[in-house]
């Protein structure tokens, strides 16, 4: 009988080999489909029990922490609430749902950076994440939220040296502590919003005209209106005829006629070029999640579906020149404007995040400042900021003088709403102090009746640029 | 005496895994070694040589590898299960030692296991009342929708059926000791197929119909596929006839393929098998909950295992994650811990045992022996395949013990004394003339 016994071992054998090739099918070869099935909630068990790092601001106020919730879980709670919550955003474990730099950061708050740390993370039974440190700066932050009073629109300011950002906020922000209520949007109008530049764009024309030798700072443009752009009539405001004008005036008092000339005789190629450079076209390369980044867009008010691709034949350049039409922008976009002149032509990266703190204090990563591209050689540069240090001692953007600082800047009041509705977007972009900046910032206010760039976001610009540099920095 | 010399060495590396696993538990909550660990070492062994001076005393030519098997086995089981509920893993401590107990006085008892022949329609009247038992109003209760055991409310649950498989090999492997001359000598060639005479497969039929029975009565699709198994290996064995086998197996593909489709938790077990991601199946009482998240927890353990203590076995401020994890669902905790690789050495363990079984059942110098050996080694063997291969959706899940490994105080009883007949028997075999 001794065959059959042998025979029925080889069976078991077969039988167990079945077993270990279905093990193998769940441990190995379906396991990375399985952790993904919608019905295991293991990665999310898994999450609930990780102590998240804090996010800090630049001065380390606590923006972000982790607070014990049941069964050794751990919970989010936004001390700052509304003033940092969108550029902190939200993480709900419980949901798998996370915004802002708690998704951005979300490897390093979770302590997945380093190897070393995730191996030792096996014999720990808590999983303890790192601390990020922001450079957000609270006070000017505040300064920010009172200027705007209420009214929805957005302040960015960046330190144009290093590509920081030291103030992110825009109106109407929400409760990171309480995402849910009824009626909350988390919709961040800095980054996200898609706005006609106006009158600010025209610091791009300005650097294209001169950078690429079409153009000098005195070089004349006749600066009668109205003209004929792409067939139809463009008037400057009031429909002033200036006659010509050198391009430091036109800047100054901004010649919307004399922008627009310059634009078409620049050149599309040219202005797209220019426009890549500081970052139109692209997603913004800021450490905040991709779908909460909008990159500047073409647009084209006939066929908003399928608008013109940038530098095609029938892209009306003249009006993208002064920021009327043609073009939709961030205010993160117009603050990476006002950086790049600031800082000699060299567009830093802008980034929210210093530096990555382990649980024991080590420094585990420092986010180096970096170079997005020259964007127009420094003498250039120097000839941008003297004519835009003119806009605010002599022309449209006085408002924004500082006592004892030179501050330069740009104003822009973008025609929205029908026509002659006198329903404007007013705008400012500008960096101070001008012998050596440290601050540059974007202003924008959704809609304003009748107010200018000018006399409602100068203002509110003046006010952040003031907070920030008496911090010392 | 070499061999039992070869047995006491081999209890060395069972408790050394006691020691480790407890030490590895203790590091793992408390990050500190506590002497408690080596306690718990110390106390196996001394258990182990107490079961392994008894065999020398008792059954000195038995195979030397089987009860150290069977203590790394049940070593490894307490230590997974004080890490899923160290109350449990003190209770199923205490039935370890009863086990030792009945394995003893089963060595005692039936030093003659021949005996055991005599009674072979006691035993198979007995054991089927044991099946049954379940069933009964009162006493009987049921998990996900299969009878399972008994429940005398306050004193003790009981699952008979763990008992009732070895009363049932008994009987077979005696049924078949005299039959089998008959069954292959009386068969017929009946185009082309050799059939076995119709008076002495009786019995044979009347198992196919206790499987059935099982099914329909119990809706306990583990225990029927082992009892089956196991008469169709027994079958094998005595004739030699791979026909036989064939017949049986269409004969129960037949049953199962009915019952499957007619006895509605038969039939639900088959859907959650089939299609255990199905977000309503799995939402639904008695769905695939459970499949799944075994399923989902050995993804989880990876080729290496997330480590000891590290698997996540009930929900935050909630419920269970993985329903069961020391009884049905331990290799699933198992897998999620130590990985492909801790799995594999499980079942390497086992084939280990199943081996020395099988070896047992060829050592033996009478039909009766080697058929006994050979079903009891057959219902371990089948044992193992049913539970894991629920866990591992190779078959439908039905709830049966691991061997050894998962909690139950019936489980590690009926065990030992499946352990103490197979030594028995080799006993007898190795014994010298």
């Amino acid at each position: 009988m001794n065959v059959p016994i042998i025979r029925l071992f080889a069976l078991t054998v077969a039988l167990f080999a079945v077993l270990l090739i279905w093990t193998s099918r769940w441990t190995v070869f379906d396991a990375k489909s399985l952790n993904n099935n919608a019905l295991n909630s293991r990665t999310l068990i898994d999450e609930l029990k990780i102590k998240r790092g804090r996010i800090l601001a630049d001065d380390g106020s606590v923006l972000a922490k982790s607070v014990p919730a049941v069964a050794h879980t751990w919970k989010r709670t936004y001390p700052t609430g509304p003033l940092f919550a969108q550029a902190v955003g939200y993480s709900i474990a419980t949901q798998g749902r996370s915004a802002g730099l708690e998704r951005s950061r979300g490897n390093e708050l979770r302590g997945l950076q380093s190897g070393l740390s995730s191996v030792f993370g096996q014999t720990s039974s808590q999983r303890v994440g790192d601390d990020v440190y922001t450079t957000l700066d609270p006070k000017a932050q505040q300064v920010a939220v009172q200027q705007l009073s209420g009214q929805a629109g957005s302040v960015v300011a960046l330190n144009p040296k290093t590509g920081a950002v030291k103030v992110m906020y825009a109106n109407p922000s929400y409760n990171d502590n309480n995402v849910d209520a009824p009626g909350v949007s988390t919709f961040n109008r800095a980054t996200q919003a898609s706005y006609p530049p106006g009158s600010t764009f025209k610091v791009v024309t300005d650097t294209a005209a001169i950078d690429s030798g079409k153009y000098a700072p005195d070089s004349t443009v006749n600066g009668n209106s109205p003209i004929n752009v792409s067939g139809v009539p463009l008037s400057n405001d009031g429909n002033q005829s200036w006659g010509p004008q050198s391009l430091t005036t036109a800047l100054t008092y901004s010649i919307n006629t004399i922008w627009a000339q310059v634009a078409e005789s620049v050149g599309r190629t040219t202005m797209t070029n220019y426009m890549r450079r500081f970052g139109f076209y692209a997603r913004p390369p800021l450490d905040y999640p991709p779908d909460e980044l909008n990159p500047s867009q073409p647009w084209t008010p006939t066929k908003p579906s399928r608008p013109y691709p940038p530098a095609s034949p029938s892209e009306d350049i003249g009006r993208i020149g002064i920021g009327q039409g043609g073009l939709l922008v961030t205010p993160l976009q117009m603050a990476m404007v006002a950086s790049a002149v600031a800082n000699g032509g060299k567009l830093m990266v802008p980034h929210f995040t210093s530096r990555v703190v382990d649980q024991t204090g080590r420094t585990v990563e420092t986010i180096k400042p970096s170079v997005y591209s020259q964007v127009m050689k420094q003498s250039v540069a120097g000839e941008i900021t003297q004519m835009m240090r003119n806009v605010v001692e002599e022309g449209t953007g006085t408002p924004a003088q500082l006592g004892g600082i030179s501050v330069a800047g740009k104003t822009g009041t973008a025609s929205i709403g029908p026509a002659n509705s006198n329903l404007n977007q007013p705008w400012f972009i500008g960096f101070a102090p001008v012998e050596n900046p440290t601050v540059a910032v974007a202003v924008t206010v959704d809609q304003s009746q009748g107010g200018f760039g000018g006399t409602i976001a100068a203002p509110i610009a003046k006010a952040v640029i003031q907070t920030l540099l008496s911090g010392g920095q | 005496m070499r061999e039992r010399n070869r047995e006491l060495l081999a209890l060395i590396p069972a408790s050394l895994l006691v020691t480790a696993g407890f030490a590895g538990v203790f590091i793992q909550r408390s990050n500190a070694l506590s002497n408690v660990s080596l306690t718990y070492g110390a106390i196996f062994l001394g258990l182990c040589v107490a079961g392994h001076v008894f065999i020398r005393a008792t059954l000195p030519h038995a195979d030397p590898y089987l009860f150290p098997l069977a203590a790394v086995l049940a070593s490894f089981g307490i230590v997974m299960i004080y890490r899923i509920d160290s109350t449990q893993a003190r209770l199923q401590a205490q039935w370890f030692v009863l086990g030792l107990i009945l394995f003893a006085a089963t060595i005692v008892i039936f030093r003659d296991y021949r005996k055991l022949e005599r009674y072979r329609y006691l035993i198979m009247a007995v054991s089927l009342v044991l099946l049954v038992l379940p069933r009964l109003p009162g006493i009987g209760y049921s998990a996900n929708g299969a009878y399972l055991g008994v429940r005398i409310p306050g004193l003790f649950v009981f699952q008979p059926p763990e008992f009732a498989k070895i009363g049932l090999v008994v009987f077979l492997a005696s049924y078949l000791r005299d039959t089998r001359q008959v069954l292959v000598m009386g068969a017929r060639r009946i185009a082309g197929i050799t059939l076995p005479p119709l008076k002495y497969f009786g019995p044979v039929l009347l198992i196919w119909g206790l499987a059935m029975g099982i099914l329909v009565v119990l809706s306990d699709i583990g225990s029927s596929v082992m009892f089956y198994g196991a008469l169709l290996a027994m079958l094998y064995v005595a004739t030699n006839r791979v026909s036989f086998v064939v017949i049986g197996l269409i004969a129960a593909a037949i049953g199962f393929w009915y019952l499957g489709t007619h006895i509605t938790h038969v039939h639900a077990r088959i859907e959650t098998w089939l299609h255990p991601f199905n977000a309503t199946l799995y939402h639904a009482p008695l769905g695939s909950y459970q499949i799944a998240n075994s399923v989902f927890a050995q993804a989880a353990g990876g080729m290496f295992g997330q480590g000891f203590g590290q698997a996540v076995l009930t929900i935050p401020g909630g419920g269970p994650l993985l329903p069961a994890p020391q009884t049905d669902m331990i290799y699933a905790v198992i897998t999620d811990e130590l990985g492909l690789f801790g799995a594999a050495a499980v079942l390497l363990t086992y084939l280990l045992f199943i081996w020395r079984g099988f070896k047992v059942a060829m050592l033996a110098r009478d039909s009766f022996s080697t058929l006994l050996a050979t079903g009891l080694t057959a219902m371990f063997a089948l044992q193992v395949f049913v539970i894991v291969g629920g866990v591992t959706r190779v078959i439908p899940l039905t709830g049966v013990t691991l061997p050894f490994i998962s909690y139950g105080g019936s489980s590690i009883l009926a065990n030992f004394v499946l352990l103490a007949l197979i030594l028995l028997v080799s006993d007898r075999a190795r014994r010298p003339a």
